[in-house]
């Protein structure tokens, strides 16, 4: 096999891999449009202060620590102990709920029926409000957060290809690793959505919330609920973003890699912010190999991406699985 | 009520007594957004390092320093906002930390008269003081960092680095393209193959680039990176095995914050630095004495003597030391900014006044002059001992290659000179 062939078979991989990455940021932009039409522009710094909090409880960090030493003269900034990961993440998980429960009853619950715009500009606030509030808690360094998340090259998966191709694949385990989460993720919101209740009552309110309040359904309850499945989302996006570049305050523009996404999986779709972060992914990263770098100089990625997700717009604006919008007059 | 209000001002301005000579010195800093982690370190060394002059010998000449801090967030147009908010206040020189902010900067500080310190950044060919009045980026440079990786790698290989690949991994800005041409010309000097490998920014997905340095086995990578860009590329590195002790980062790519979220697979990584680090100097010991101690430091006191600490610290030492020169020059302690320039002009760093100042070997000498703006172009390498947790010392400064270096900044500070309308002189 012409060895082009079997590089552009690895860089495939890893696009479909890095496709999952973006896919996971995208989810939590979606879960919120579905439900309410806000196009949640802090949605990637909900991911930077889960991913702060997260570090922040495992390593027994004081919040707030060098306001309260600031004003009371003292000298404490750690508790003196360290929480175990999977108890540190249901406490940052409560943290997350608190916030959602927050921005409803302070913000949004004040904005019903207010234009999209209004709504938007709301999210630009509240994702500034997010890193001030993110930056006096838990400080502006960068932290390691290590979850026990495997990293680094996959044995297996390089001596296997090796033997096939005499040449071994690179696939990082963490990759692998977010490529189940983000299964059991998608999964997971699908059957919520379709199989429970809270699901079906989150449903009826994305469809149409004057029909969903006539029988009974709390816009509240459901806001609230769906600001927090998106501070899940943000959690799950903020622990493997984390892990791979430590946690720090470029986190939050991680959601620049999901617009594209959205544009070309559609707002409104789960499944479609997978297969659209897939196609982006695997689209970006072969662009890359075969054209970017050898004809173009490189770092093509960002301007492909984009690029592609135009084109989709141009001839399927509502992505290619979101909801056609027919308004008749 | 208002005569009462009146004579309350009036007293208030009384008490307050007449205005004390100061000299002002801006902090354009960035403590928040993506490169926080990094503007902090280099902002609370600046400004402690004034703290301490003011609070243990009364100030420089007697006359106490002010410094005037603005958040830049690592912007632009805010850095030029900053710059328009503060200059008038007296303002005596201006250290942006930012190349895209120096560019800016540029030709507003020739037209106000106020002198510019990029310290490792900025306008290289800025070098060139008959051109570039204003500006002085002593001791090193862009180019002078892009020299010292290869001098390194030819040291470590016998000197022959012909048929060697070498690979630069960069921020895809004016920042990272910088030491492209100097490497190109090197690369015609000493043979080795030049693979160009550039990272939009922010760099946080760095996939392709890494999967193609596997694939091409360059010999060595050195990196121009700044930010979330250089933890993911170590990190990177790390994930595909390749050799740390050959990977060689700018200065800016050497802080404890790009290595430590790559644990210990980061151990071996090179980075080149002007500057000394640690703390085992006798001036950290009046630092916490009279700055961090005693509650006065620009920050919770945490980074006295990290990487970008050191090197804020640094800054501010020179700033003092050109103004000591400009104040002789002057004869008046109470300097202009004009002054200011002529004493940065005229500065020379020597061992026997960095061991008086408490910084025994904490930089390279160096005299600055009209033609020489950038200092001698000394640099050394650093590596990280993961273990320890703390860069060290692996060489002694030496020189960045002037005939290639200097014949670039000749060419490039003409063709600014020549654009500009400016004729090149030092009366």
């Amino acid at each position: 096999m012409p060895d082009q062939l079997i590089f552009a078979m690895e860089v495939f991989l890893n696009g479909l891999m890095a496709g999952v990455l973006y896919a996971l940021v995208a989810l939590g932009f979606v879960l919120i449009f579905k439900a309410s039409g806000i196009f949640n522009y802090a949605q990637g710094v909900m991911a930077l202060f889960a991913a702060l909090t997260l570090v922040g409880v495992m390593e027994g960090q004081v919040p707030f620590s060098h306001l309260v030493n600031a004003v009371l003269g003292t000298e404490i900034h750690h508790f003196g102990w360290h929480v175990p990961a999977l108890l540190a993440i249901a406490l940052t998980m409560l943290v997350m709920i608190a916030l959602a429960w927050a921005v409803n009853h302070f913000v949004f619950r004040h904005l019903v029926n207010q234009e999209p715009i209004i709504l938007f500009m709301a999210t630009i606030g509240l994702a500034y409000f997010l890193e001030g509030l993110g930056d006096i808690m838990w400080g502006a360094d960068i932290k390691k957060l290590d979850v026990g998340l495997p990293q680094g090259i996959n044995t297996i998966i390089d001596e296997y290809t090796y033997n096939l191709f005499d040449y071994g694949f690179f696939i990082d385990n963490l990759d692998i690793v977010a490529t189940l989460i983000a299964a059991v993720l998608v999964a997971g919101l699908i059957v919520f959505a379709q199989y429970t209740k809270q699901g079906r009552a989150m449903r009826a309110v994305a469809d149409d919330h004057q029909a969903a309040l006539s029988v009974g359904i709390s816009l509240n309850w459901i806001w609230v609920m769906v600001w927090s499945l998106a501070g899940f989302v943000a959690l799950v996006a903020g622990i493997v973003w984390g892990t791979k570049s430590g946690v720090q305050f470029s986190l939050s523009l991680i959601a620049l890699k999901a617009l594209p996404v959205l544009m070309l999986g559609g707002f409104t779709s789960i499944p479609g912010a997978i297969v659209g972060g897939l196609i982006i992914g695997v689209g970006e990263k072969l662009f890359e190999f075969l054209i970017g770098a050898p004809y173009l100089g490189g770092a093509t990625e960002n301007w492909f991406a984009y690029m592609l997700a135009l084109l989709f717009l141009v001839f399927r604006p509502q992505g290619l699985f979101g909801e056609k919008i027919i308004e008749r007059v | 009520m208002r005569k009462m209000f009146m004579t309350a001002a009036l007293g208030a301005a009384l008490a307050a007594g007449p205005a004390l000579a100061e000299l002002v010195v801006p902090d354009l800093s960035y403590r928040t957004g993506p490169y926080g982690a990094n503007g902090i370190p280099f902002s609370d060394g600046y400004q402690d390092y004034f703290t301490l002059v003011n609070e243990r010998d009364g100030g420089v000449g007697g006359e106490k320093i002010r410094i005037a801090e603005c958040e830049t967030g690592y912007n632009t147009e805010k850095g030029v906002e900053c710059y328009e908010a503060t200059k008038d206040e007296g303002s005596l020189v201006y250290q942006p930390l930012s190349t895209g902010i120096t560019y800016q900067l540029i030709p507003k500080t020739a037209a106000d008269g106020i002198p510019m310190h990029t310290m490792g950044y900025g306008r290289t060919s800025a070098k060139n003081g008959a051109v570039f009045r204003n500006v002085f980026n002593y001791p090193a440079n862009y180019w002078d960092g892009a020299s010292h990786a290869i001098t390194h790698i030819l040291n470590e290989n016998d000197g022959d680095i012909s048929g060697r690949k070498i690979a630069l991994v960069y921020h895809n800005s004016a920042y990272g393209k910088e030491p492209i041409r100097t490497l190109e010309e090197l690369a015609k000097k000493h043979g080795f193959e030049l693979m160009l490998l550039p990272v939009d920014h922010p760099g946080q997905e760095q996939k392709s680039q890494w999967l193609q340095i596997r694939r091409e086995k360059p010999d060595n990578v050195i990196m121009w990176g700044w930010g979330v860009m250089n933890q993911v590329a170590i990190q990177e590195a790390v994930n595909i095995r390749y050799p740390m002790d050959q990977f060689i980062g700018i200065w800016w790519s050497g802080s404890e914050n790009d290595v430590k979220a790559a644990g210990d697979g980061a151990d071996g990584y090179k980075a080149l630095t002007f500057h000394n680090l640690g703390d085992d100097y006798p001036l950290y010991d009046d630092m916490r004495k009279y700055v961090v101690d005693a509650g006065k430091a620009a920050g919770a006191g945490d980074q006295v003597g990290s990487v970008l600490y050191n090197r804020g610290m640094y800054a501010a030492m020179l700033a003092v030391e050109a103004i000591k020169t400009a104040q002789e020059l002057a004869g008046t302690s109470n300097i202009t900014s004009e002054q200011m320039r002529d004493g940065m002009e005229a500065l020379e760093i020597t061992e026997a006044k960095m061991a008086a100042l408490g910084l025994p070997a904490f930089g390279p000498e160096f005299k600055v002059t009209c033609e020489n703006h950038g200092g001698d172009g000394y640099g050394a390498v650093s590596q990280w001992d993961a273990a320890a947790g703390e860069y060290k010392l692996i060489t002694d400064y030496y020189q960045s290659d002037q005939e290639v270096i200097g014949k670039l900044v000749a060419e490039d500070s003409a063709a600014y000179a020549e654009e500009n309308g400016i004729t090149p002189g030092c009366d």
